[in-house]
C-alpha cells in the first residue's frame, strides 16, 4: 500500500520511498532527504529529538502535497517525517516528487521542504554535550 | 468558561506541563488567550512567535474560541 503522507518514530527508508513513487507518465523524480547534521555553528550535536502535533502535522503535510500538485503540475508527492530520538546521520525527512518534466519536480520538491519548515507543527530539539535547545524557538 | 490549552515543544517547557487550563470569559478570542498566557508565563514573550491552532488548524487572532475546541499552542516550528 502507498503511504504518501506519513509520520513515524521508526527509521525512514528513502529507497522504499522512491520505490513507492513510480509513474509511467513521469520523466522526473526528485527526492530530498534531510539528515541529522553532526554540528550546529561548530558545536557537536549528539542527537535530535522531534516532537509532532501529529494530527495537525499530517493535515499540513497533506496541504503541502496538494498545493505542490496544483502549483507545479506534479503527479505525486510523498512526505515522510520522523519523530522521537534521531541519531546523527539518520534521516529526519524524506520527500519524493514525480512530474512529467524535471524542472517542475525540482521546484515542487524545494517548495515542499521550504513550506514544511514553515508550517508543519513539528519541533526539533538539539542535544549538545552541555545542554539542549529547541531549534528556532527564540529570535 | 474553561479552556484547556495543549502545549508542544518549548511551550511545554515554559508551562512545565503539556497542558494548562485557563478560566476565560465567554467570546474570548485567540488573541485574548495568547495574552492571558503571556501574562501568566512571561517567558512566552521571548519566543520568535506564538501561534494557536484550533481543532488542528491555524486560525487568525480574532477567532472566537468555544468551550470544547481543541486549542494547541504552536511555538516556532522546526521540522525537516
Amino acid at each position: 500500500m502507498k503511504t504518501l503522507i506519513h509520520i513515524t518514530s521508526e527509521k525512514l527508508d528513502p529507497q522504499a520511498c522512491l520505490e513507492t513513487i513510480s509513474y509511467p507518465e513521469c520523466g522526473g523524480i526528485v527526492s530530498f532527504v534531510g539528515t541529522v547534521r553532526n554540528q550546529t555553528k561548530g558545536k557537536p550535536v549528539l542527537k535530535l529529538e522531534f516532537e509532532a502535533y501529529e494530527k495537525m502535522a499530517l493535515k499540513e503535510m497533506q496541504k503541502i502535497a496538494d498545493q505542490a500538485k496544483i502549483k507545479f503540475q506534479v503527479e505525486e508527492v510523498l512526505i515522510h517525517h520522523r519523530t522521537g530520538l534521531v541519531k546523527v546521520g539518520e534521516e529526519a525527512v524524506v520527500i519524493v516528487v514525480a512530474a512529467p518534466h524535471r524542472k517542475a519536480a525540482f521546484q515542487a520538491c524545494e517548495y515542499c521542504i521550504d513550506t514544511l519548515k514553515e508550517t508543519v507543527p513539528i519541533w526539533k530539539k538539539e542535544f549538545f554535550e552541555d545542554g539542549e535547545v529547541w531549534v528556532s524557538a527564540h529570535p | 468558561m474553561k479552556i484547556e490549552v495543549i502545549a508542544f515543544g518549548i511551550a511545554k517547557d515554559i508551562l512545565n506541563s503539556n497542558q494548562v487550563t485557563l478560566e476565560m470569559e465567554e467570546q474570548s478570542s485567540v488573541a485574548d488567550v495568547r495574552q492571558a498566557l503571556v501574562d501568566l508565563y512571561p517567558a512566552f514573550q521571548g519566543l520568535a512567535s506564538l501561534q494557536l491552532a484550533v481543532n488542528a488548524d491555524y486560525v487568525s487572532d480574532d477567532y472566537l474560541i468555544k468551550e470544547n475546541d481543541e486549542v494547541v499552542l504552536i511555538p516556532p516550528v522546526s521540522g525537516g
